[in-house]
């Protein structure tokens, strides 16, 4: 045997893990791993750009997510850079400084979403207030679509998001009984907001500062009871004297 | 390798994995052989091909049709040895997904030949190592290492010289 026939022979296989590797490092596939969260545990997806997908963490998931986005998924543990905010992104429920891949989206979706983001946790807004705070008012249905192909719930709080009559809603992760188990376990209180929403409550003031709130409002829900002051509609406080809050934006 | 660069232009995304699939083995063991040391081997080869792939998305159809495949990926993957000590310490943040890292290949002889190569200088091992390991020709390794063809013949002649005179001594 010469020693260049020895050297030839030097190559082997490319070690194992190494094309999943490659492939998640490009992004040609995204990596997964499970979770905890308030629902239980669920599926996180990510990829070089951020993390592209929260679902319910079942046999099927890798290929919904295939059908979804057009690329594999490995099992994986996430980018040590980001493995470290994954949990509390969803424990938080908004994505704080951890990247979020949103090219499952159009434009104005991404932009919808970014509101969500705002809400803070333990309140809820409608799909109507979102339509006006993302400067689209009449887009009320896009926005419901929007936040039914929210590709990361959770973290992106779609959960906060109810319907323009007050009503809880459907969900996309799981259904609607995952939401109530949501926004139960950030302090709201769906059942109440589902009556208020039967009976036809939409806004409450606060009659010693005449400021409107939504009815989940830290500044509503901080004021007495004796004082809080049911409306039917935004143009029904404001005849009433009433002024919009600045922190919650109902009008 | 014309189909590969065919199919590279048309669906960047489908054709990369049997890019990784056709030159994963060779680069990595190539890479093994270059640098004696699986896990700067296994860190080389995966960012060999992640800059080959963001290279590929940026280029036009014909200019990827047009790729000599073997030393372009070579290139890129020397131009990266040499930086790659400067570099460890500012690894982009995707390196994440290998810093895990994969075990290394128990193949016997393995450790034999990272020791052989010591022998060598370092422009001596990338040339015996393209040439007969990786297979590649005088001129595709001139232009993946960018020294002339004559300086890459007396590498290769000075370097299969001294494995052999170091496999001697082994005896």
């Amino acid at each position: 045997m010469s020693i260049e026939n020895d050297l030839g022979a030097m190559i082997g296989p490319l070690p194992d893990g190494m094309s999943e590797g490659i492939a998640l490092g490009t992004g040609i596939a995204d990596g997964y791993d499970i979770y905890d969260s308030p629902l239980g545990r669920v599926a996180v997806a990510f990829n070089p750009l951020g993390v592209s997908a929260v679902d319910v963490a079942d046999d099927a998931f890798p290929d919904r997510f295939s059908a979804r986005h057009g690329r594999k998924l490995f099992r994986s543990e996430a980018p040590s850079a980001w493995s470290m905010k994954i949990a509390p992104a969803i424990e938080a429920g908004r994505p704080g400084n951890l990247p979020v891949d949103l090219r499952s989206v159009t434009p104005f979706q991404t932009e919808v979403l970014r509101v969500a983001t705002t809400i803070p946790r333990g309140e809820v807004r409608s799909y109507g207030w979102l339509a006006m705070q993302s400067e689209h008012p009449r887009a009320t249905r896009a926005v419901g679509t929007t936040m039914a192909s929210n590709p990361v719930p959770l973290i992106i709080p779609c959960h906060r998001v109810v319907r323009s009559d007050g009503r809880i809603g459907a969900y996309s992760l799981g259904g609607p009984d995952n939401k109530w188990r949501l926004l139960e376990h950030e302090g709201a209180d769906p059942g109440h907001l589902e009556e208020l929403a039967s009976s036809g409550v939409r806004v409450q003031g606060n009659s010693a500062t005449l400021i409107f709130c939504h009815p989940t409002c830290r500044a509503i829900r901080r004021s007495h009871p004796d004082r809080v002051v049911d409306y039917r509609s935004v143009s029904q406080a404001r005849d009433a004297g009433f002024r919009a809050c600045q922190l919650c934006k109902p009008a | 390798m014309d189909e590969l660069t065919a199919a590279l232009a048309r669906n960047l995304d489908a054709a990369f994995p049997e890019l990784v699939e056709l030159m994963g083995p060779r680069l990595y063991w190539g890479l093994r052989g270059i640098c004696g040391d699986h896990q700067e081997a296994e860190d080389l080869t995966q960012e060999t091909f992640i800059r080959a792939y963001r290279a590929l998305a940026g280029y036009e159809r014909v200019r990827v049709r047009a790729l000599m495949l073997s030393p372009w990926i070579w290139t890129i993957a020397l131009n990266l040895g040499r930086n790659h000590v400067r570099d460890r310490s500012r690894r982009p943040t995707f390196a994440g997904w290998l810093d895990r890292g994969v075990a290394d290949p128990d193949l016997p002889d393995v450790g034999a030949w990272d020791r052989r190569f010591k022998a060598l200088s370092a422009p001596q091992r990338s040339a015996v190592v393209l040439r007969h390991v990786v297979g590649m020709g005088i001129g595709e390794i001139s232009e993946a290492t960018g020294r002339p063809e004559g300086t890459v013949k007396a590498d290769i002649h000075r370097g299969l010289e001294k494995l052999r005179q170091t496999m001697e001594m082994e005896r």
